[in-house]
């Protein structure tokens, strides 16, 4: 290698790690509103309360991300809670599904596996009969991807 | 074409009044519509659930909204208060508009 090619080299690999840390805040940007516009959408713009109540059962490290399994419970009778909808922060789509409960259920439990694309907050959101969200969150580690 | 899928009831012994969990199942490869095909190189087309409904008797009981987001085979767990002898239907639908049905009948 000569002198010529290894400036050059070096040029373009400091000038890609000077660019690439601000395509990532962009990117991570982009991914946040991505997830308050899906939250936004099922809560119609309501505020969502933290609440122990509602009980979010998932692994901290998740060794494959394709089959992560998510249980919520709600700790209130199921008279009072309409729905749970669940979301993962960082995927490319974070809204994930959504459970509509009756009083015939007995119990507002949902139990089932999802994907995540990496390293992630899952979010739990249990909307009652009168209106209000109550939101539980963790974060999991994923080790590797399950999104293609 | 209907798909293949499994419904189980635990416990399998119970009595009027009981609240008991269905385990259900169902084979689907629940495609994002993000993966390419690694020989080809080309995109493979979005193919999953959208719908999962539950039927206990006449009256639906429990309603679903999917996306992609739910792993390959996707397997769903929830509860149900046994109260009267009847079907319990489950009926799957995805985006090509493929509908399954599968039924066992709670006897107290």
């Amino acid at each position: 290698m000569n002198r010529r090619n290894f400036l050059k080299t070096t040029a373009v690999a400091v000038s890609l790690s000077a660019v690439s840390p601000l395509v990532n805040v962009r990117q991570a940007k982009a991914d946040e509103n991505k997830f308050k516009e899906a939250i936004n959408k099922i809560t119609g713009r309501k505020q969502p309360k933290p609440s122990s109540d509602v009980k979010l059962v998932v692994p901290e490290i998740a060794e494959n991300g394709a089959v992560v399994p998510v249980r919520v419970i709600v700790n209130l009778p199921v008279e009072q809670v309409k729905a749970v909808h669940v979301f993962a922060k960082d995927n490319p789509n974070p809204y994930i599904f959504s459970v509509y409960f009756s009083p015939q259920n007995g119990q507002a439990y949902i139990s089932t596996r999802i994907k995540l694309a990496k390293t992630t907050e899952v979010h739990a959101l249990a909307e009652l009969n009168d209106g209000t969200f109550l939101q539980a969150f963790k974060k999991v580690k994923v080790t590797i991807g399950g999104c293609g | 074409m209907p798909r293949k899928a499994m419904i189980k009831l635990k416990p399998r012994r119970y009595k009027k009044g009981d609240i008991i969990s269905v385990l259900t199942v169902i084979i689907h490869p629940m495609e994002t519509g993000m993966r390419k095909d690694k020989k080809t190189g080309k995109v493979i087309p979005a193919h999953y659930i959208t719908d999962v409904e539950v039927y206990y008797g006449d009256d639906r009981i429990t309603y679903m909204k999917t996306t992609s987001g739910l792993s390959a085979n996707p397997f769903i767990e929830f509860k149900l208060k046994v109260d009267k002898t009847a079907p319990l239907k489950v009926v799957w639908k995805d985006n090509k508009g493929d509908i399954t049905e599968k039924v066992v009948q709670i006897k107290v």
